[in-house]
């Protein structure tokens, strides 16, 4: 099969999306690009991380709408015309934005189908790319899902890859909820496996990377690739895990996980949003409401620090829980489980 | 020159019923049947009237936590409303919206909205449904003079006039952002000269004068009807009660109200006008005021008989699966 990268798949999906449904818009900074430059080029960045490249032409200005730098205009208008019949993708561009249209998506958009006793629904896909490992500092490499996954009428996607990237972005535009779609921008260029043509991956399914006996790991994003290397590492050793991709956080399908960890009674939760509050806190929640009793060991939380996400390589490196931080992790868990039994 | 006389007697019925429905919501919430906090429009009904007195069910509003008024012009169903606010099943959405979040989209109504500023970048989303869709069709973005404060209503009309969306914005000044006075907290003091300066046409009126609105009205949607863009139209108002229902009203000069009732009774200035012109008997209108005070007395003996929501409706419509 052909291999694409994470940008290309998304593109194919909302390319496909808007020659099947004309309801279908995408707005945002720059998805196009060029309007007002002296050179006169239109589709002059198709987004900054180039996901949107290639719409304008095809599907003109009325549906491919370049904004000013205005988040709250960009997610409120993506709302209102959500409520007036379209299908809206707004591009946040970068998930740290949120911070400047929350109003908009936790109030508003999250809000409209309960307080209008369900008269009413709020079809929008909000994109953001997430994640630290580019060096781009602390408002631009943050990993957000968290606040999003807790506030109820949003769903809440992370891929982790392209073919994944693509099928869960076609079930996101059909979806009549409001989705915040995270894209993590170190996955943007990484090639996997993608069939041509239309495909849908289904919310609330997480994906068995792997199977195996010894842990259950649950990783999201990035961190999947990341869990991948980690257990390359450990099959020497005759270590082998289920691998857990919730895919999204919001439903999130935590039936699996407690499936997972009857067999193998061990959980190690890789998530790359800081500790407090987080979707391996919360996962790490469910279980020991919902699963406590398969648990052999304690559950191990591997995140960030509680910290803002530094600058420097080395320091920023040193904050994402790598693919070695991961395997030993594991290891330490394995050895000390055993200690005790 | 007269409007058609259906239109005004319309018009009298739609401002009377919000008078009425806000006065009686007045008494009402002293029994302590209603739940919650609530913000009456009374004394700026021409603003809601002569602005949607313009627009049809294809057209759009996005309204304000003072949405009461805006609504009922819209043509929501005042029954239905009334057991909303009483927090009832069967009100427009079953109980679960209140005051603050009355809407109904068969109407073209987007919603009353509890956050200031929120409603623009909706209106403006709307507007841009309009645009696509090629209809004439026109959203409008109602707001206070405390919302012209807001940075979110800023880049709505930016955003409207960078994308000649047809949207108006209706800045209802009545004088007050919560507590405080429009002449403290609007900079300028010049809301409609803020909207000229983002590039759009701007009109300020009289918003106790139907007629002055209407006009007004007319004006702005003709260029955005036929795609010149978007217009602001800022309406001089008063509101005859506090920003909620229990605010005593400290920052207002003791007579003021009074004042204001006595002055810029929309209501009266309606009557006095078509009366002078000779254009409706007063007979007429006192039937029609027969009429509405029916229509609000079976609203509220309804709503207290009504029922409130069970149990179960706590967890449907929170997503389109439950």
């Amino acid at each position: 099969m052909r291999q694409i990268s994470m940008r290309d798949a998304i593109n194919e999906a909302l390319h496909l999306e808007m020659a099947r449904d004309p309801r279908v818009i995408v707005l945002g900074e720059d998805v196009s690009g060029g309007a007002g430059g002296t050179s006169g080029q239109r589709d002059a960045a198709g987004g900054v991380f180039g996901v949107t490249k290639g719409l304008l032409p095809k599907f003109g200005e009325d549906r491919v709408i370049d904004t000013p730098i205005s988040e709250s205009a960009i997610i409120g208008a993506a709302n209102g015309a959500a409520l007036a019949g379209l299908r809206p993708v707004a591009e946040l561009m970068f998930a740290d934005f949120l911070g400047v249209c929350f109003d908009q998506v936790f109030n508003q958009a999250a809000k409209f189908r309960y307080m209008f006793g369900g008269k009413t629904s709020c079809p929008i896909v909000i994109r953001a790319a997430t994640g630290a490992g580019m060096n781009m500092g602390a408002q631009h490499s943050q990993s957000m899902y968290a606040m999003v996954t807790g506030v109820p009428g949003l769903k809440v996607v992370v891929p982790s890859n392209a073919y994944d990237a693509k099928g869960l972005m076609l079930t996101a535009i059909r979806d009549d909820d409001p989705v915040i779609f995270f894209e993590h921008k170190a996955l943007y260029p990484r090639k996997s496996d993608v069939p041509e043509g239309d495909y849908t991956l289904p919310f609330g399914e997480a994906n068995l990377v792997r199977e195996g006996e010894h842990v259950t790991v649950v990783a999201i994003g990035r961190m999947v690739s990341f869990a991948e290397k980690a257990l390359d590492a450990l099959a020497a050793d005759g270590i082998t895990a289920d691998l857990l991709d919730p895919r999204t956080l919001s439903p999130l399908d935590d039936e699996t996980i407690y499936e997972s960890l009857d067999n193998t009674g061990h959980l190690v939760i890789i998530d790359e949003s800081p500790p407090r509050c987080s979707v391996a806190a919360d996962i790490a929640g469910l279980v020991a409401s919902n699963a406590f009793h398969s648990l052999k060991a304690p559950i191990v939380q591997l995140t960030p620090p509680h910290t803002p996400v530094p600058f420097a390589r080395e320091l920023e490196r040193a904050y994402v829980p790598g693919p070695q931080a991961i395997e030993a992790a594991i290891r330490k868990m394995l050895k000390e489980s055993r200690a005790a039994s | 020159m007269s409007l058609p006389r259906d239109l005004l007697l319309r018009a009298y019925r739609q401002m009377k019923t919000i008078r009425e429905f806000e006065e009686r919501l007045h008494v009402e919430i002293q029994t302590g049947e209603i739940p919650g906090f609530t913000h009456l429009y009374s004394g700026q009904e021409a603003v809601a009237v002569g602005v949607c007195e313009h627009l049809s069910d294809q057209d759009w509003i996005a309204s304000t936590h003072r949405g009461h008024g805006h609504c009922i012009a819209k043509g929501c169903d005042v029954q239905g409303m009334m057991l909303e606010i009483y927090g009832r099943r069967d009100g427009l959405c079953k109980g679960k919206g209140g005051s603050m979040h009355i809407a109904d989209m068969t109407k073209g109504m987007l919603g009353a909205n509890a956050i200031v500023g929120g409603g623009p970048p909706i209106a403006v989303g709307a507007g841009i449904a309009c645009k696509i869709a090629k209809c004439g069709n026109v959203a409008v973005a109602f707001g206070g003079d405390g919302s012209a404060n807001q940075g979110t209503v800023f880049e709505a009309m930016n955003l409207a006039v960078v994308l000649r969306a047809p949207v108006i914005f209706v800045f209802e000044n009545n004088g007050y952002s919560e507590h405080t006075g429009a002449s403290y907290a609007v900079g300028s003091g010049d809301i409609a000269g803020r909207a000229r300066g983002f590039g759009m046409p701007a009109e300020t009126c009289d918003g106790s004068d139907f007629f002055a609105v209407y006009d007004a009205m007319a004006k702005l949607l003709k260029t955005a009807r036929a795609g010149g863009g978007p217009a602001t139209l800022e309406a001089k108002t008063t509101r005859f009660f506090g920003h909620f229902e229990g605010d005593p009203m400290l920052y207002r000069a003791k007579d003021e109200v009074a004042r204001h009732r006595e002055q810029m009774d929309c209501l009266q200035i309606f009557r006095d006008r078509v009366g002078k012109e000779g254009w409706l008997q007063s007979a007429e209108l006192d039937a029609i005021d027969t009429d509405v005070m029916a229509l609000i007395d079976s609203s509220v003996a309804k709503s207290r008989a009504a029922v409130p929501p069970s149990a179960s409706d706590l967890l449907t419509d929170v997503y389109v699966s439950y």
